[in-house]
């Protein structure tokens, strides 16, 4: 059985790969975004912004990174729509396959797309003057975060993809995940937000997993705040995968 | 009585809410035959095909297809058929073969390749195969979609409302392609609206009304539901779909109709 699923995934995969490769704008599209903003706060906001460093683009690009995914996990809630009210997703349904493999399929697809839009937006940020003191390692770790926290935001985006009526539904799950970063450290430090807006920021994930990258970044260590970021991507990604899975249980069944 | 029934349903309910789609449906359906279910729009075809092809759980009842019960052994059911869905399941960014491949890969059939090629001359998709589904005519797209529906020879086909949406020459094509497939051994349950596709394509007919099956039977036997016919002498007019294929051409020699 555990032949199937690898074999039944592999297929999946590389069919939605291929939906990619026919359509790249997705991953420009998911990139231009991220990128926008990214230019925009450098360049138009970022002389009035005092964050404590030198360079800006430094500070900013961790959080830049988590809305890339961000946006980018709407393409997979569309795929999976578009899957389902095709009628492609019944198909596969009554033919002999692994049952996970429609899932993982779309899931490991989306953890190519997204890493390929963010290599795009590194890229760009390093045009722009973004250096960092990070070896090898922390490389490393930077990415085991991002992937974690796009496989979390997958699981998520899986939900609306089975459970939508229509486009503008499974689209308009990723807004709020788009916004979060906005109230956090990931702009600006929490320190000079009022009280409440303050404590939220600084209780809610996206500002530990920014903190921790910028550390990464910063060839700092990143002490009990990494640990926290951990325990966010690790948490928030079980909660989505379980949830993910049963609304598919209760579709197939 | 010799042929083993390839479906059976006994006594299968379903309800949406409070609203009772199927009350009690009975039929079974022999190997290698043709067997409509025929009903208006929203009697609980679909309902009943995607019961048996696992798609969704019955209320009540038992239904058996290929001797494997829907419910408790929906594995085996899965290995012996395959559904061809109401709209074109097909996957319109991949090409007509390389939906033929994903297929065979996924039915893990030799020579995936092969079969998709064999498939796309059977169904004169050859010189439209290295295009994306995207650009195919409904017509195309169904028989792609059938196609698909053949590969790893499934003993039992499902096809619901096949012709719905289609121009009349693609309609004709479909019919021939199912005829085919019934001397070839399949068992087909076929859902439709239209009465005349029934009365072309079927060897039994059962009809679907009010969530049970209120006749079913050869077309001959339905027939002989029916007063004694009394002979009157009528001027035969053509129709108009007689004089739309008489005007266009419908003996199918030029499938092309790509657009």
């Amino acid at each position: 059985m555990t032949t199937h699923v690898l074999h039944d995934t592999d297929v999946l995969l590389r069919r939605s790969l291929r939906h990619i490769v026919r359509s790249p704008d997705t991953i420009i599209t998911t990139a231009v975004t991220p990128i926008a903003m990214l230019l925009l706060f450098v360049y138009v906001f970022g002389s009035s912004i005092d964050v404590g460093t030198d360079s800006y683009v430094n500070y900013l690009l961790p959080g830049i990174l988590l809305i890339t995914v961000a946006s980018g996990v709407a393409y997979t809630a569309f795929r999976v729509f578009t899957d389902v009210s095709g009628g492609v997703f019944e198909r596969l349904q009554s033919m002999p396959i692994a049952r996970p493999a429609f899932l993982w399929g779309h899931v490991l697809t989306s953890l190519v797309a997204n890493l390929t839009s963010l290599v795009l937006v590194v890229l760009v940020a390093l045009a722009m003057g973004f250096r960092t003191g990070a070896g090898l390692l922390a490389w490393f770790e930077v990415l085991g975060i991002m992937l974690l926290f796009t496989l979390a935001l997958t699981w998520l985006a899986v939900i609306p993809g089975l459970t939508a009526t229509s486009v503008d539904g499974v689209s308009g799950f990723s807004y709020p995940l788009i916004f979060l970063p906005f109230i956090s450290s990931a702009f600006v430090p929490t320190d000079g937000m009022p009280g409440p807006v303050r404590w939220f920021a600084e209780h809610q994930p996206v500002t530990p997993i920014v903190n921790t990258i910028r550390h990464l970044f910063a060839g700092q260590p990143v002490g009990s705040e990494g640990m926290l970021a951990l325990a966010w991507c690790v948490g928030l990604l079980l909660v989505a995968y379980a949830l993910a899975m049963r609304t598919y249980r209760r579709k197939i069944t | 009585m010799t042929t083993p029934a390839a479906i059976e349903i006994a006594g299968l309910t379903k309800s949406y809410g409070d609203h009772a789609v199927l009350e009690g449906v009975d039929l079974v359906v022999r190997a290698g035959t043709i067997h409509a279910l025929l009903g208006s729009n929203g009697a609980g075809k679909t309902t009943v095909v995607r019961i048996l092809s696992t798609l969704l759980r019955p209320d009540g009842g038992r239904a058996a297809v290929a001797g494997h019960d829907v419910v408790t052994a929906a594995a085996a059911v899965r290995e012996s058929i395959s559904l061809t869905g109401q709209f074109a399941a097909v996957d319109a960014i991949l090409t007509g073969r390389e939906n033929l491949v994903l297929i065979a890969q996924l039915r893990r059939v030799d020579d995936a390749g092969g079969v998709a090629d064999a498939l796309l001359a059977r169904f004169d998709l050859t010189d439209v195969a290295g295009q994306r589904v995207a650009t195919y005519s409904g017509g195309l797209r169904r028989r792609l979609d059938i196609a698909m529906s053949l590969i790893g020879d499934p003993p039992v086909l499902f096809l619901d409302e096949p012709t719905t949406g289609l121009d009349p020459q693609s309609r004709l094509e479909v019919w021939r392609t199912v005829r085919e497939l019934a001397g070839h051994g399949t068992t087909v349950l076929l859902t439709t609206q239209y009465l005349d596709e029934a009365e072309q394509l079927a060897d039994r007919i059962a009809v679907l009304h009010d969530g049970r099956i209120i006749a079913d039977g050869t077309l001959a036997e339905l027939k002989a539901l029916l007063p004694p016919t009394t002979v009157e002498y009528v001027e035969k007019q053509p129709s108009l779909e007689e004089i739309f294929l008489a005007i266009v051409g419908h003996d199918g020699a030029s499938p092309m109709e790509t657009r």
